[in-house]
């Protein structure tokens, strides 16, 4: 590891201008990410700035119905917040199934969106790797690909994202609020995260300086009925090999409007426009669901380990699907 | 970057003179001689490392030391009443919660934090979702919870059963 400094930050103006006058700056939250990649050697920044005193640790009803979460609040806070409970249980649900009890109470909201998209591959520093180094090549092409993705991809890159939470939020249209060297902005969750493309080493489209302060859930009544589920190799504190985020609004038997992401399968969290559209006015029945799965799995590019992968996300998000529309219909 | 910072470990005021790189585990084993944390993996897989800071459960390897400056540790050690264990504590002996013994002090601290978090309503990922959003009622504090609760914490020797055993006795004995 090398030697950084620390700086713990009282506003979040002094912090991004702290991390914006040094190229090799960057700002901590809870650490459970970055920590380990100092460790790894795999993140190698001079000074720290760190964010988790920022009064940014509120979950507040917004005028319009919507609900603002702190980038600062933790994992577990926001799992166990009722109005998230009862209004978002896709989110609590995602929030639970991520990392460990320790490990929530650690991780911030705005660094769970912010931990690496990654791979095996990336956290060796002994490999070759695009993401860390752009030109080095991929090691995971043509080699071990069990954890990697199915869509999205490119020659320089198969790693994916691994948040629940980012799942959960981009499911439900999140909203987050940055603020930069060039002043505040916000950007739909749907567009935080990249496609690897030929720039592998850029995770988000966030420039250096800028800070996620706050990300707003929007008032959706149909998220009350809603859904995280994860496929994973053990039971508990494992990564998604799979994993659905879904809510659906049904009436009379016919889906009215549905919100599918799905993670795991992508370098980002994967919104799944194709399935909605198709289920959008289709009845609410498992060859509906099979079909838009089915849809949106058809772009599907499985690389040497992963194809079970394909299989999975298309029955995970039938059985998910299932059983929001049994849910709706009791 | 050499940083002086204070620390309350186990109900006494400590000062030490860190890099910023240490750890909190580091800082607590290394420089403090508190040994009762263990580093097992060293990189938030184990669960061995956990204390209460600031009275919630947290994996020390992953935390730097110079951004818990001024916060309250409680490690396994220092969750006994004098010579009087804590009641989790005494679970674990009287279940056999244990072979090794490595990984003890990080599965009493998670367990004491989880009970505290169960008692506070947190659902866990097996929590039944009802309509509204299911907080947990205290009495379902079953076994298949207190697996996945406790999940973070891994025993290499593989005494998990015991483990559930005297979590679940833990609870009860508290008045749950």
């Amino acid at each position: 590891m090398i030697p950084f400094d620390y700086q713990r930050a009282d506003r979040a103006d002094g912090a991004v201008a702290a991390v914006g006058v040094r190229p090799a700056a960057a700002f901590l939250g809870g650490g459970t990410n970055l920590v380990d990649h100092l460790k790894l050697g795999v993140a190698e920044p001079e000074l720290l700035v760190d964010v988790t005193r920022l009064p940014f640790d509120g979950i507040d009803t917004l005028p319009d119905g919507g609900v603002r979460v702190g980038a600062t609040v933790r994992n577990s806070d926001l799992a166990a917040e009722a109005i998230v409970r009862q209004r978002y249980p896709v989110l609590s649900q995602a929030l639970l199934s991520g990392a460990s009890g320790q490990l929530r109470n650690l991780a911030t909201t705005g660094g769970n969106l912010l931990q690496r998209t990654r791979c095996p591959y990336f956290q060796d520093v002994t490999t070759p790797c695009n993401k860390r180094e752009p030109g080095q090549g991929c090691s995971a092409r043509g080699g071990y690909t069990r954890y990697h993705a199915i869509l999205g991809a490119s020659e320089h890159c198969v790693a994916t994202h691994p948040s629940d939470m980012a799942v959960a939020l981009t499911a439900l249209d999140a909203t987050v609020h940055v603020t930069g060297p060039n002043g505040q902005r916000d950007i739909p969750v749907t567009e935080l995260h990249r496609l690897p493309g030929d720039e592998p080493h850029r995770d988000t489209v966030l420039e250096h300086g800028d800070l996620i302060t706050a990300v707003d859930l929007p008032e959706l009544p149909m998220a009350a009925r809603s859904r995280y589920r994860k496929v994973r190799d053990r039971a508990s504190y494992a990564f998604a090999l799979v994993s659905v985020a879904a809510a659906l609004d049904v009436e009379d038997g016919t889906v009215r409007e549905a919100r599918i992401a799905l993670g795991g399968v992508a370098h980002k969290p994967w919104r799944a426009n194709t399935a909605e559209q198709a289920l959008r006015g289709a009845p609410a029945t498992e060859q509906s669901f099979r079909e838009a799965a089915e849809a949106e799995l058809a772009e599907a590019q499985p690389v040497r380990d992963n194809a079970f992968k394909v299989p999975m996300a298309r029955n995970t998000l039938v059985a998910t699907l299932r059983d929001l529309a049994g849910e709706e219909a009791r | 970057m050499d940083t002086r910072i204070e620390l309350r470990v186990d109900g006494e005021q400590r000062s030490l003179t860190v890099d910023t790189r240490t750890t909190l585990l580091d800082a607590l084993r290394e420089r403090l001689g508190v040994t009762t944390p263990k580093k097992g993996c060293d990189h938030g897989q184990c669960g061995s490392c956990t204390v209460l800071l600031d009275g919630r459960r947290a994996t020390t390897c992953l935390a730097l030391a110079v951004a818990h400056a001024g916060s309250e540790i409680t490690t396994a050690a220092g969750l006994a009443d004098g010579e009087e264990l804590h009641p989790v504590a005494r679970a674990f002996l009287e279940h056999d919660g244990l072979q090794c013994g490595y990984c003890t002090p990080g599965q009493i601290c998670s367990a004491v934090g989880m009970l505290d978090e169960a008692e506070a309503g947190w659902p866990s990922s097996v929590t039944e979702h009802g309509e509204g959003g299911a907080a947990l009622d205290e009495s379902e504090l079953d076994d298949e919870e207190i697996r996945e609760r406790m999940s973070g914490n891994l025993c290499r020797c593989g005494a998990y059963a015991n483990i559930v055993t005297a979590i679940r006795e833990a609870a009860n004995g508290s008045g749950r």
